[in-house]
């Protein structure tokens, strides 16, 4: 009975599935590779009931903000209004209430949505952006940039940073772009550290070093090894940053250093608070907005959380 | 006297990915004063065998078969009996003592906690054991109030066999206890650990995979590929005239500096140590291994006499049976 | 190249000189607090590499032996130009190495390494193909010297380190292959830029023993088709002896000896590599009693007066170095590698009085 052995001595052996030989180029073979890591992370994030009830939020809101933008302006112009209820109770006309203008309260919540998380990404985006270039910068380069730029950053991490918005929002006008940059930038510096660290154990990495002994420059090594080992962490920490920048933001609106032209929650409940809703027993028009607030920092924290666990630590198949 | 027994052990892993067989039906004897050795290569199983004697292994995983500490069952200890045991009956002298020392506590205060969790001695008393057995290990006694970075990799692995030898077992197990030291040093803590085992007259189970370590160290040898013993025998036997085939490759991986028949031939084997998930069918090694005929497809060897003191699990041993007669 | 050093060539049947390194030296710079340092202490520097001289020539494996410490992982770093020396040429073909990256990466590509750990050196994030193409795109290299194309190259590469067929490996991660496959990998990935020389720290230390042979197999298939020469940095004698044709032996910073594989393992002049070889594990005589060297490898930072192997060496602690005569010298007197056979020089005072460590 001449039979082959099970396995060829020969060959080597492997444990995936048998690819099909075609030519493929690099730039297919890149989308390939793409395309498998963001099912293998979407895969795992489906694992994560918290992720999961955390999207679903942002969905929702985002979904809201988004409808804000075809909504009927008119319903917030106090100008239009003035024979309904003021300061009416949830009804099935009102479902969230008027204030004291008359305005429907959920008509207000719902501009105040897109208000919000358009601030608190921006200003994201800004602090992300800015958190990541100084961070790989201390961490590839030497001791001294490293040095003089964590002193930097420590100063901003430590500074308290409401203070120096409201300082910030004083020189500068409270324009709605002056208050997504400000905030921005004083809230870089965690990203920054994160960064900083993650690029200096990477840097460490045998295979950086196989790089450039292959030849490498060092563009090449920041573009192709230590930005594709950031991203994952970046991305999460990002998340989280939002979610900060959209709390940042209802705190200087509640503050008066919101743009009174642009009606955020924050400047919701700033506008409810000096109109005394409290004591005129007006709950809902303090609580739409705050409710909101919660809900929104709460997704985006959910889903943080979630990339966290996947991004941190790396686990292997094998 | 017998130390050690094991009898049809076999240990398996559960995991996310299903159940892993590491250890698949392993059996051995150690009596007192006795080294054995165990060889063998990743997934083999040979690591798995130290945990399964402490028990040290999570609640998840299954431990069958017989195992036998001085004439008691250590499958079937219960908790408070266990832990006695432990340390006392046998102890562990671990691979990387960088991971394994407390790195914010001294060394003299580390083998301190072992004498006294096992309540021998007053914490005077267990003060004068750690700095006598410091001695013994070949460091003077002052510094049993250095911290484990203080120390180099070779003194570290001699402070873990101090530990190990706290609580005067009657079986030491060793695990790798050299791996990841440099030769020269790896040669004197080779070296202590002969002379210990040979004045205090312990048992020891030593677990390694570069086989020429282990002659120079064991009295008898236990060659492990995914996870059965495949030859065992005399120490020095077992490495010169391998009957298994694996047995003659791993040997062949460590070629004695002089002898032509290795100048510029190296020998190593195609193909990798099988995933324990995905054991070849028949005899494991058939897919890579020189000699193999079509019976070892499907024939499941067995340790059969391969001459005086000697079993190899091979088709090709003279004390195999023949082919008509064995079963698939 | 001296006169002796070409009749060394011709009887060792040794090629062209490839790589010549001549006084090598590495610092690593001491560290000091801050505030020690704003105190004016200063730590001592650390000589990793002191005073190597070098010549791999073509088509020959040299084996680069010795503890850790010694400095031999630092040598083969300086030869690639990793590190930049503090003193000394290393020199390619003739031409001297440049120091900054732009002008080395010519010079990368016919000098290329493969490191110790297969696992770390590849990037987990990469596919193999992506890989093993790192080296042809950082080079800009789109085809071959036969118009072979980016594709063809990489296979070819994968073929050659024993990986076949290469197309069932493009698509997959590090992690999905074995140690030795991985090992191969990185191999492939050295190949595809058919390098003149290949440094090789601790090739096959990390993978499992039976796998061991048929990497160190390939490595002497290159030699043997391919022309190319090979440094192995190893701390393994065996291996040295499997592969090797010459064998430099180095403790603290120095050469301490090198030649004919055959002569340094078999008849060593240096007490110090005798001592090496007295603990390669000599499964066959039982009872012999092991000089085994006591203490810990040595520390750069404070090199003994002398011979820097005087601390530890045999001779001198049996008392036989005082019975020859030479103990003031071994303690004092620091020295040169020496001829002591035909291509084999040791650096030992044994030697001028013509004794055997």
């Amino acid at each position: 009975m001449k039979t082959e052995p099970a396995i060829a001595a020969t060959e080597t052996e492997i444990r995936a599935p048998v690819l099909q030989p075609k030519k493929l180029t690099p730039r297919q073979l890149k989308r390939a590779r793409r395309r498998r890591a963001l099912s293998r992370f979407w895969a795992a994030f489906r694992q994560s009931k918290m992720g999961m009830a955390g999207l679903a939020i942002l969905i929702f809101f985002v979904g809201v903000a988004i409808f804000s933008m075809f909504a009927n302006k008119g319903a917030l112009d106090p100008t239009v209004t003035t024979n309904g209820p003021r300061l009416a109770g949830p009804s099935l006309k009102y479902p969230l209430g008027t204030q004291v203008d008359g305005i429907s309260v959920l008509s207000l919540t719902i501009e105040g949505a897109r208000i919000s998380l358009f601030v608190g990404l921006a200003a994201a985006i800004i602090s992300m952006a800015l958190g990541t270039i100084i961070g790989m910068w201390a961490g590839y380069k030497s001791a001294v940039h490293d040095a003089i730029l964590m002193r930097i950053t420590d100063v901003f991490l430590v500074l308290p940073w409401l203070a120096l918005a409201i300082v910030l929002a004083a020189m500068f006008g409270q324009n709605f772009w002056i208050i997504i940059v400000i905030i921005g930038v004083t809230s870089w510096a965690g990203t920054a550290r994160l960064v900083r660290a993650q690029v200096l154990s990477v840097k460490e990495r045998n295979y950086i070093e196989r790089s450039r002994a292959l030849g490498a420059s060092d563009a090449h090594v920041v573009i192709k090894h230590i930005t594709p080992n950031l991203m994952p962490v970046i991305f999460a920490n990002t998340i989280l940053t939002i979610a900060i920048a959209i709390l940042s933001e209802s705190q200087l609106s509640f503050l008066g250093l919101g743009d009174p032209q642009s009606k955020s929650w924050g400047t919701m409940i700033d506008e409810a608070f000096h109109a005394g809703a409290l004591t005129l027993h007006a709950w809902w028009w303090l609580m739409a907005p705050s409710i909101c607030i919660v809900l929104v920092v709460l997704g985006f924290t959910m889903v943080g959380f979630a990339m966290d666990e996947i991004v941190n630590p790396r686990i292997r198949e094998r | 006297m017998t130390v050690l027994r094991a009898e049809d052990l076999r240990v398996t892993y559960s995991t996310k990915g299903g159940d892993v067989p590491a250890v698949r039906g392993v059996s051995f004897e150690i009596d007192k004063g006795e080294v054995l050795g165990l060889a063998g290569e990743s997934g083999c199983g040979k690591s798995t065998i130290a945990g399964a004697i402490l028990r040290l292994h999570s609640p998840n995983t299954k431990i069958e078969g017989t195992l036998e500490l001085e004439g008691e069952d250590v499958l079937s200890l219960k908790p408070g009996r266990l832990r006695a045991v432990r340390w006392t009956g046998a102890s562990i002298v671990f691979q990387g003592a960088l991971h394994a020392l407390n790195p914010v506590q001294k060394i003299g205060d580390q083998i301190e906690e072992a004498i006294q969790v096992h309540g021998m001695a007053t914490q005077k008393e267990a003060a004068v054991r750690a700095g006598a057995l410091l001695e013994q290990v070949g460091l003077p006694p002052r510094r049993k109030d250095d911290y484990p970075h203080e120390l180099s990799g070779g003194q570290k692995q001699r402070v873990m066999i101090a530990m190990a030898l706290a609580c005067s077992p009657t079986l030491v197990i060793a695990d790798e206890p050299t791996t990841a030291l440099d030769v020269m040093v790896q040669a004197q803590v080779l070296q202590l650990l002969r002379s210990l085992q040979h004045d205090l007259g312990l048992a020891m189970l030593f677990i390694t995979h570069d086989l020429s370590v282990l002659v120079d160290v064991s009295d008898r040898l236990a060659i492990m590929y995914a996870g059965k013993i495949v030859e065992e025998g005399k120490a020095s036997e077992v490495f010169h005239a391998p009957q298994h085939p694996y047995t003659a490759a791993l040997a062949a991986a460590f070629p004695e500096i002089g002898d032509t028949r290795f100048r510029h031939r190296p020998a190593g084997l195609g193909g990798d140590p099988p995933d324990p998930q995905h054991i070849p069918s028949g005899c494991p090694f058939h897919p890579r291994c020189e000699r193999a005929i079509d019976a070892c497809q499907t024939v499941v060897p067995e340790l059969w006499d391969a001459g005086p003191g000697r079993r190899a699990a091979c088709v090709h041993v003279a004390g195999a049976p023949s082919l008509e007669s064995v079963g698939s | 190249m001296t006169d002796t050093e070409a009749a060394r060539s011709e009887t060792l049947e040794l090629g062209e000189p490839i790589i010549e390194i001549d006084d090598l030296e590495v610092n690593f710079a001491a560290r000091v607090g801050l505030v020690a340092g704003l105190m004016g202490k200063k730590g001592s520097d650390a000589k990793a590499v002191d005073g190597v001289d070098l010549t791999l020539h073509e088509g020959e494996v040299l084996a680069l032996a010795g503890e850790s410490g010694c400095g031999k992982t630092t040598t083969a770093r300086a030869l690639l130009g990793l590190i930049q020396p503090q003193r000394g040429t290393i020199k390619f073909r003739g031409k001297a190495l440049p120091r900054d990256t732009r002008s080395l990466r010519p010079f990368r590509r016919e000098v290329q390494m493969v490191f110790q750990d297969p696992t770390g050196s590849l990037n987990p994030r990469q596919t193999i193909y992506e890989i093993v193409a790192e080296g042809l795109r950082i080079h800009g290299i789109d085809e071959g010297p036969n118009g072979e194309t980016e594709e063809d190259l990489v296979a070819q590469a994968l073929s050659r380190a024993g990986l076949r067929p290469p197309q069932r490996f493009y698509l997959l991660y590090p992690h999905e292959l074995s140690g030795g496959q991985r090992q191969r990998v990185v191999i492939a990935g050295a190949l595809v830029l058919e390098p003149k020389v290949i440094v090789a720290d601790e090739p096959v230390s990390n993978l499992d023993a039976s796998v061991r042979g048929e990497i160190l197999a390939l490595l002497m298939k290159f030699r043997d088709e391919l022309r190319i020469s090979i440094l192995i940095v190893t701390h393994d004698l065996g291996l040295a002896w499997t592969v090797a044709d010459r064998v430099a032996v180095m403790y603290l910073g120095r050469v301490v000896e090198i030649g004919p594989t055959e002569e340094v393992l078999l008849r060593p002049r240096h007490p110090y590599t005798k001592a090496l070889l007295n603990v390669v594990p000599e499964a066959g005589e039982e009872g012999v009693i092991r000089q085994i060297l006591q203490g810990e490898p040595p520390d750069p930072t404070r090199i003994p007066a002398g011979c820097r192997f005087h601390p530890r060496c045999p001779v001198v602690a049996s008392g036989r170095a005082a019975e020859l005569g030479i103990e003031d010298r071994c303690r004092g007197e620091d020295l040169q590698l020496q001829t002591v056979g035909d291509q084999h020089f040791a650096a030992c005072h044994l030697i001028d009085i013509n004794q055997q460590p």
